[in-house]
């Protein structure tokens, strides 16, 4: 679920020295006007011209080279201004503090592996409300609003309760991934439903390939297809009962149907053994390899994997074929959400230049310079067009375009922490065949259970 | 020139003190009070709510887990790493060059430590696995990290070999500075090799022994570096290698619980000690003057 994971991967030394320089740089602003300035067409926020701007990124799989364009439009924009900009790994260990100071920077990207709990946040009233920034006109088009130019499900991706805090910068879409090459040599097709896949996996078997391979070291991402699966099947009602946390949820006949899916392809030996003990980079190798046919994972991969995917590979992804032919969701529906989380905390010296920050980042200019150094797909609405995507990511576009309005995403692993943990373990294991999906539902309902009952974790609805 | 004297050693401890207290005892201080609050991270906004955190903890199937994983590497970690490390030690009692190799591990960080362990243990690529496979006993090849009932002895195996070196090099300094002539004499009255070393060198060893039993328990109550780096989850599978430095770190900085995080560190503050004095009891006997 997390892509920027990787960032833990990144070499420590590295890391360490971001930080300590992070830690070590100018902290603050002397010449500080807080508060408003003149608003006018050119500067709809208020921005007071002379006020500096601190903005800490998180450096991992994206770079921060879109966030670097983006500052220096901003000071080009307001030249008066310092703009201190600095791309980090461990954004918690470096901003909790400054948090809990109440001198926090003026623009975050909270993301990466060491990252604060958003929810944590939400909960402390740490961040700044967005809807601002969402009524302003955009950099592209004054005409438009903000709010307008961003894909469908953003701004709900960043929301608390109907309160706008967070805006997340890159789509990610959740699928199976397959090489276009590998499935044209054997004449395979990619199948549209789980019997068709079940039916093709023994046809790969007979190939004398594995049909699939997961990241085992970290079970969400044989989740995904799991939860997707369910969501297909049950369709939306089933994803916000699952969200709210409603009593039997995890029981349902989809959710049960969907652990027994993914059961079967450990029940008919169609995952290479010694998944479960691979870590996310030996899974993905053995893939680009050609020694499996199918793997999980998000639309962050073909970045991840450039430097060992062999030429004429030409990885694609699908999304997860349907459960039964009587879905609910549509065929084509996919999971896909946001991440990359940028705030301005509420306790911010220069909050109005924090959101005029976002205003520049999130214009079609800043985005299309995402899409080609980062190979991912910004939320801004039609900020690839005209470009020349490479397989992978066309292929996100395209299943993006063919899902229409049958996005779906869950929100209980940022709401919920422990219980995405205990549904993690349960997959693990029943990957491992060592539960059955009858018990996988029984203890993931339990882990729920127990999240509603405890008063100190606070609670969201959708 | 008793006045000088103290006022000199007053002058040089100042410093000294006034920064363990700053930098050991505060910090120790505001985990205690943390421990009875409700305090999230994020917010300067903290309130007192009694015991709650320590009756949670033992209602917390995680942190039950870790302490059972934790008492099982504390009963078999520090026997294992001293027993292996007397029996090199006595063995290779005049080779330096052994004793250089035994000392390599505790030179490597336990991140690389645990990055090279983790790619021994890899299912199908790994080292372990393919020497099993070289000497046919393929049916013996197992995910070995992966798999709830081994991972944790797998974690151990690390824990012991990584330790075993600086434990080793401990004991011959020691063994060598038990006088030549007792040996001799010992020989000579027709004690064989085993009497010797039960009769002799351990009693006249015995104080490094204590100390490496309390140390290696110390040791054996963490392993969070090993089973974050290494294990599946990380802490799994299926919670199988949870230890309580992992609970701790979760809680704070994924559950954004830091409170209750702090009743775990208080609680293993006070097992850490229970188990120093307990060790230095029981491992007490008459101590040995050499004339």
């Amino acid at each position: 679920m997390n892509p920027t994971r990787r960032g833990l991967l990144l070499g420590t030394a590295a890391a360490a020295a971001t930080t300590a320089l992070g830690a070590c740089a100018t902290s603050g602003s002397d010449a500080d006007s807080a508060g408003k300035g003149a608003v006018t067409a050119e500067n709809p926020l208020g921005v007071p011209a002379d006020a500096n701007l601190e903005v800490v990124i998180f450096k991992g799989g994206y770079g921060d080279a879109y966030a670097v364009d983006a500052g220096s439009k901003y000071k080009a924009k307001f030249p008066k201004a310092t703009v201190d900009h600095k791309g980090i790994q461990g954004v918690g260990e470096v901003l909790q503090p400054r948090f809990v100071a109440d001198s926090p920077p003026d623009v975050v990207d909270n993301s990466g592996a060491g990252r604060l709990d958003l929810a944590t946040l939400v909960t402390a009233g740490k961040i700044k409300d967005l809807t601002e920034l969402l009524d302003a006109p955009s950099l592209d088009d004054p005409s438009k609003k903000v709010r307008d130019t961003l894909m469908p499900g953003v701004i709900e991706d960043g929301s608390f309760d109907g309160k706008p805090l967070v805006l997340n910068y890159s789509s990610v879409v959740w699928g199976v991934w397959y090489s276009k090459s590998l499935f044209a040599k054997h004449g395979w097709t990619f199948p549209k439903t789980w019997d068709e896949m079940l039916t093709l996996n023994d046809e790969i078997k007979k190939a004398g390939l594995h049909a699939w391979t997961w990241q085992g070291k970290y079970p969400e991402y044989l989740n995904d297809p799991l939860v997707s699966l369910a969501a297909k099947a049950g369709g939306f009602e089933l994803v916000k009962a699952i969200d709210n946390l409603e009593p039997g949820a995890w029981k349902s006949p989809a959710m049960t149907a969907a652990a027994e899916a993914i059961y079967q392809l450990a029940v008919r030996g169609h995952i290479m053994p010694g998944s479960e003990g691979l870590s996310h980079t030996e899974a993905q190798n053995a893939w680009c390899k050609g020694q499996v046919a199918f793997i999980p994972c998000g639309s962050w991969l073909e970045g991840e994997q450039q430097a060992v995917t062999p030429a004429g590979f030409d990885m694609v992804m699908a999304p997860v074929p349907s459960l039964t032919s009587a879905d609910k969701l549509a065929d084509g529906a996919v999971m896909a959400t946001s991440s990359e989380s940028f705030l301005v905390p509420a306790k911010a010296k220069n909050a109005q230049g924090g959101l005029e920050f976002l205003r520049i980042l999130f214009s079609k200019q800043v985005a299309r310079g995402f899409a080609e150094s980062a190979k991912s797909l910004p939320v801004v609405a039609g900020a690839t067009d005209g470009l020349t995507l490479s397989s992978g990511l066309g292929s996100v576009a395209q299943a993006v375009a063919g899902a229409g309005a049958n996005v779906f995403s869950y929100k209980f692993r940022t709401w919920y922490a422990p219980l995405s943990k205990a549904v993690d373990d349960a997959t693990g294991e029943l990957a491992t065949k060592r539960i059955n999906p009858a018990q996988w539902a029984e203890r993931v309902q339990k882990a729920a259970d127990a999240v509603a009952a405890d008063s100190s974790i606070a609670k969201h609805k959708r | 020139m008793r006045h000088g004297k103290f006022r000199f050693l007053a002058g040089a401890l100042t410093l000294p003190l006034a920064l363990y207290g700053l930098l050991v005892l505060w910090p120790y201080l505001q985990a205690f009070y943390l421990a009875f609050t409700d305090w999230t991270g994020v917010t300067s906004e903290v309130n007192l709510i009694g015991i709650d955190n320590f009756t949670r903890m033992w209602s917390d199937p995680l942190f039950l887990a870790a302490l059972r994983h934790n008492g099982l590497m504390l009963l078999v970690v520090p026997l294992a790493v001293i027993v292996v490390a007397l029996g090199l030690a006595a063995g290779t009692r005049n080779t330096r060059v052994y004793r250089v190799v035994y000392f390599f591990p505790q030179l490597l960080s336990v991140a690389i430590i645990a990055v090279l362990w983790q790619f021994v243990y890899t299912p199908n690529s790994g080292l372990l696995n393919g020497l099993l496979s070289g000497l046919h006993l393929d049916s013996w090849r197992r995910s070995w990290l992966a798999e709830p009932d081994l991972a944790l002895w797998c974690v151990m195996a690390v824990l012991v070999w990584s330790a075993i070196g600086f434990y080793v090099v401990l004991f011959a300094a020691a063994m060598e500075s038990v006088p030549a002539d007792i040996m001799e004499a010992a020989a000579i009255d027709g004690a064989g090799e085993l009497t010797v070393f039960r009769r002799i060198t351990l009693p006249l060893i015995w104080d490094s022994v204590q100390v490496a039993w309390i140390y290696l328990g110390i040791l054996a109550l963490d392993g969070f570096a090993l089973v974050q780096i290494m294990t599946v989850g990380p802490g799994g599978p299926d919670n199988g290698t949870e230890v309580m430095g992992l609970t701790l770190y979760r809680s704070a900085f994924t559950y954004g619980k830091f409170g209750y995080a702090s009743a775990m560190g208080v609680a293993i503050f006070f097992l850490s000690l229970t188990l120093a004095v307990l060790m230095l009891r029981f491992t007490r006997r008459e101590r040995v003057e050499l004339a």
